[in-house]
């Protein structure tokens, strides 16, 4: 296997005293699709933001990112510029915010690619071609509105033709849809899925949302409280399915169990890096949880197609 | 397009109409002033029935009073606004010889508050705790001072331990006129310098933290170019608004400035005009100070709408 | 519209032994205005050619001005006035303005469009011009500065007042009280007045501050109380040819006298402010 496109060895990070990432060890290949899962305050965004040093100034990192088998952490202010205008691209969650309200669209789209020296008109050209792959109608007049006048989901489009812009090889979107109305979600990852497969570009997709990662990904990472706690095929999922804090995930979904009956739900509140116990970060709400789950903390073990941490599924491989 | 010309027709007849009713209000305070209006406009003092005669002549005070503010207007409007009765010169000669003078002054004023105010808050915003720190401590001294103590101050410092500019008078010639005009614009524009450089530290520290900032800082683009296209275009249009707010304002303070610092312009022939009760002066010089306030506020408004196009769509 | 910024303090207000010294400040300055007669020394417009710029001295704690007068006493005596007017505008201008605003709040329609619009364009007049405008009809003095400037803040008061009166209509205590037949009199004055009375009295403890510097300009330029009167604006404007001279004390001492005060004020403002929602902007 050849040198994966982007690796996280053992990132940890914390604000302060206060631990953020635990202990992230993923890699995403050339071309690929991950997917990474779990709820809010569980260290996505912190994972995927790292990839682009885009930290708060307070938090320390060790472990390292490699992308293409260089430390991000390690680069000039002039690697990483480049790092972050062309070999990734980032979509955010919520457009309305991330894009500046005071520039016409085709400002925004042209900017980096006229920063990197292409003529006004080159690039004009480059992104109407790109805002119609996105599928945006009446490009030209598009061009020309400012943020307000678009829609939310037809902002998010601009936003991923603007990631597409670069010709990066890996685009990091930030739960992309979740600002959007449930009706536009669909189109909006149907559209960086097709675009991202016709220009064979690798994705780290942060969802909360494991099915729709899964429509999307080639591989699902789910993540809890700072770590990463299984990683499996996304055409497995349900099939392999094994750590417990999955499987509760799992069953938590509308359409899981039969019309008129009580819908799961995962047992306590979601944690964070900080207040999770030491052993295993999901010992506190884990219903078959023992003794040694609390005080050991289990690793990533290859366990059928995937990998998971789990002092359970260990004993009874 | 619509839209935006409906705006500025709005903001247009907004002005006008303020303007009108002030208009009407200077004119109708002569009648809420016990005494006789024509002795009144005479300044007050015993004059000839010849000079009483003419004054009710020019004034039409036989006339109803929409009448006479009708005249009132026609003849300011036409660029002739009247004599004073106790100078015994046309209100345009009077306003005319000073006006450069009182523009230098609030422009010279306004320069040091828009670019040393807004440079400073900059730097604030961008710059680390120190820098910080200093703005706040600075300003604070600033904005505790005003105009005419800081007017007190200056002359103390300039006329007993530093000669450096000249604490009287209003000079000759333009670089003779703005080397005059040091003082007084500094008196003039410290506390609002002060209050602009906060709210431009205020506004550019928001929008640093903003999600655009760090979208536009994950695409690569160059820290200068974030910070001059995103950070501080983004933060202009408060900023804007804030300064003009403050250089409207500025045309009012000229009365403190200009008199204390024996400046010869609009503020203090104001001053001295009231303390003579020569109503004919004060009654235009409040109104041009009065316009002048509302056009530059206007004047900003739209600029901000040229900003900020989402302005005009929410207040249409 | 003043548009001199106060809101400086908002820092200080926060620091927890600021607003206690403010506060004493204050206090002791309503006191020494009360008390004006009896603490002052000599009496403030004795003339003494003889002693004319004395230095500080046990005789003359902060000096004597240049016609001999002994500066402490004529502070003293001029915070009467300067500290009475900005009271009386405020408070004048604080009752109209919230009596328009809750008027306004209460009738909306036709009725609250022009009150709006009439505060709009009060407020294109800059308080200082109408006070010399007002000054220039009237005379000078006491009186007509403090009329033109209770005027003045009227729009800044009854705007604030106007939109919380709005909020504070809307609640559904009100509709229930109209339901058990109050009259509207009876809802605004035992029930609107008494929930709007902390953020008025914060307003007027702001506007105090502004008030007081726009009626020292006005005595600065020489158009409130005329001399030999004791008023702090004036003694700054007074003791300006001093400072060429070489004597500075007389307008020196006023001006810090103008700014403590007016910095305690506004401190005091802002806490107020802190506690009761409302503050400057």
């Amino acid at each position: 296997m050849t040198s994966p496109l982007l690796e996280f060895q053992n990132l940890r990070m914390a604000i302060g005293d206060r631990p953020i990432l635990r202990e992230v060890t993923l890699s995403v290949a050339a071309g690929e699709a991950v997917g990474l899962v779990g709820e809010s305050g569980s260290g996505k965004s912190m994972t995927v933001k790292s990839v682009v040093r885009l930290l708060p100034s307070a938090a320390s990192v060790s472990g390292a990112v490699l992308f293409e088998g260089t430390d991000v952490n390690a680069l000039g202010p002039k690697e990483l510029r480049r790092l972050r205008s062309r070999d990734v691209a980032m979509v955010f969650q919520d457009p309305r915010a991330t894009v500046n309200p005071v520039h016409t669209i085709g400002h925004f789209l042209t900017e980096v690619l006229r920063d990197q020296g292409m003529s006004r008109s080159e690039a004009l050209r480059k992104v109407g071609g790109l805002l119609a792959d996105v599928g945006v109608d009446r490009v030209e007049r598009r061009l020309r509105q400012r943020p307000h006048e678009l829609s939310g989901g037809l902002l998010q489009r601009v936003v991923i033709a603007a990631a597409l812009a670069t010709e990066p090889k890996l685009i990091l979107a930030d739960e992309p849809t979740t600002a959007l109305d449930v009706t536009t979600q669909e189109e909006v990852v149907a559209i960086l899925d097709e675009q991202r497969h016709r220009r064979g570009t690798a994705l780290l997709f942060i969802s909360h949302d494991l099915e729709l990662a899964a429509a999307v990904c080639d591989r699902i990472a789910v993540m809890y409280a700072g770590e990463i706690v299984e990683i499996l095929p996304a055409a497995r999922l349900h099939e392999d399915a094994r750590h417990p804090y999955t499987r509760a995930l799992l069953r938590s979904r509308p359409g899981t169990v039969a019309p008129g009956e009580r819908l799961e739900t995962v047992p306590g509140t979601p944690q964070s890096a900080a207040d999770a116990p030491a052993g295993c970060v999901f010992a506190d709400r884990c219903p078959q949880a023992e003794k040694d789950c609390r005080t050991t903390r289990p690793v990533l073990l290859p366990l059928g197609t995937g990998l998971a941490a789990c002092h359970l599924l260990e004993r009874n491989a | 397009m619509r839209s935006v010309l409906w705006f500025v027709g709005r903001k247009l007849a907004g002005m006008l109409a303020t303007i009108l009713v002030a208009s009407v209000v200077i004119f109708g305070a002569l009648y809420l002033a016990p005494g006789d209006p024509a002795s009144l406009l005479a300044g007050g003092r015993q004059v000839s029935p010849e000079t009483m005669a003419a004054i009710r002549a020019q004034y039409h005070l036989d006339e109803p009073f929409w009448a006479q503010y009708w005249h009132w207007l026609a003849g300011l409007l036409t660029g002739d606004p009247g004599t004073s009765m106790v100078l015994k010169e046309p209100v345009t000669t009077l306003i005319m010889s000073r006006l450069p003078t009182t523009l230098l002054l609030v422009a010279y004023a306004g320069t040091l508050i828009l670019i040393v105010g807004v440079v400073l808050g900059v730097l604030a915003g961008i710059g680390g705790r120190i820098a910080d720190t200093a703005l706040t401590l600075g300003t604070t001294v600033l904005m505790a001072a005003p105009a005419f103590v800081a007017a007190i101050l200056l002359i103390w410092l300039f006329a007993t331990k530093l000669s450096w500019f000249p604490v009287y008078g209003s000079g000759e010639g333009f670089g003779d006129r703005i080397y005059h005009l040091t003082l007084p614009a500094l008196a003039l524009s410290g506390g609002y310098l002060a209050y602009v450089s906060r709210i431009t530290r205020t506004e550019v520290r928001a929008e640093l933290a903003a999600d655009h900032v760090a979208a536009a800082r994950a695409r690569g683009l160059p820290g200068w170019s974030v910070l001059r296209r995103h950070v501080l275009r983004n933060a202009a249009p408060p900023i804007l608004a804030v300064s003009g707010v403050t250089v409207a304002g500025l045309f009012a303070g000229t009365a403190v400035a200009e008199q204390a610092f024996g400046v010869s312009g609009l503020g203090s022939l104001l001053v001295q005009s009231a303390a003579r009760q020569d109503l004919v002066v004060v009654q235009v010089l409040s109104l041009l100070l009065v316009a002048a306030f509302v056009v530059v506020n206007m004047l900003v408004d739209l600029v901000n709408a040229i900003l900020d196009p989402r302005l005009v769509k929410e207040k249409s | 519209m003043t548009v001199l910024a106060l809101a400086f303090p908002k820092k200080l207000a926060r620091i927890p032994w600021v607003p206690a010294i403010a506060g004493a400040v204050c206090a002791i300055a309503v006191l020494v205005a009360v008390l004006a007669p009896w603490l002052a020394p000599h009496d403030p417009n004795a003339v003494d050619p003889l002693n004319a710029y004395a230095a500080f001295s046990p005789e003359h704690p902060l000096g004597t001005d240049d016609l001999g007068r002994d500066l402490l006493s004529r502070l003293i005596m001029g915070s009467r006035t300067s500290l009475a007017g900005p009271l009386i505008v405020v408070l004048a201008a604080g009752v109209a303005g919230t009596a328009l605003a809750i008027s306004a709040a209460w009738f909306g329609g036709w009725f609250d469009a022009a009150v709006s619009r009439v505060l709009d364009i009060l407020f294109a007049f800059p308080g200082l011009v109408l006070a010399i405008t007002v000054a220039a009809i009237f005379g000078a003095g006491f009186v007509a500065p403090v009329v033109a400037l209770s005027v003045g803040y009227l729009p800044m008061i009854a705007r604030v007042m106007r939109a919380a009166a709005l909020r504070e209509r809307s609640l559904p205590y009100i509709e229930a009280l109209r339901v058990q037949g109050f009259s509207g009199w009876h809802i605004c004055r035992r029930h609107l007045l008494p929930n709007l009375a902390p953020l008025l009295v914060v307003q007027a403890a702001i506007g105090f501050g502004y008030a007081m510097i726009d009626l020292a300009s006005i005595s600065f330029l020489g158009l409130g109380l005329q001399p030999p009167a004791a008023d702090w604006g004036l003694m700054i404007a007074n003791g300006q040819p001093s400072i060429l001279a070489g004597f500075p004390q007389q307008s020196l001492e006023a001006a810090i006298a103008v700014v403590i005060t007016v910095v305690a004020f506004t401190v005091v403002a802002e806490r107020l402010a802190e506690r009761f929602g409302g503050g400057v902007r």
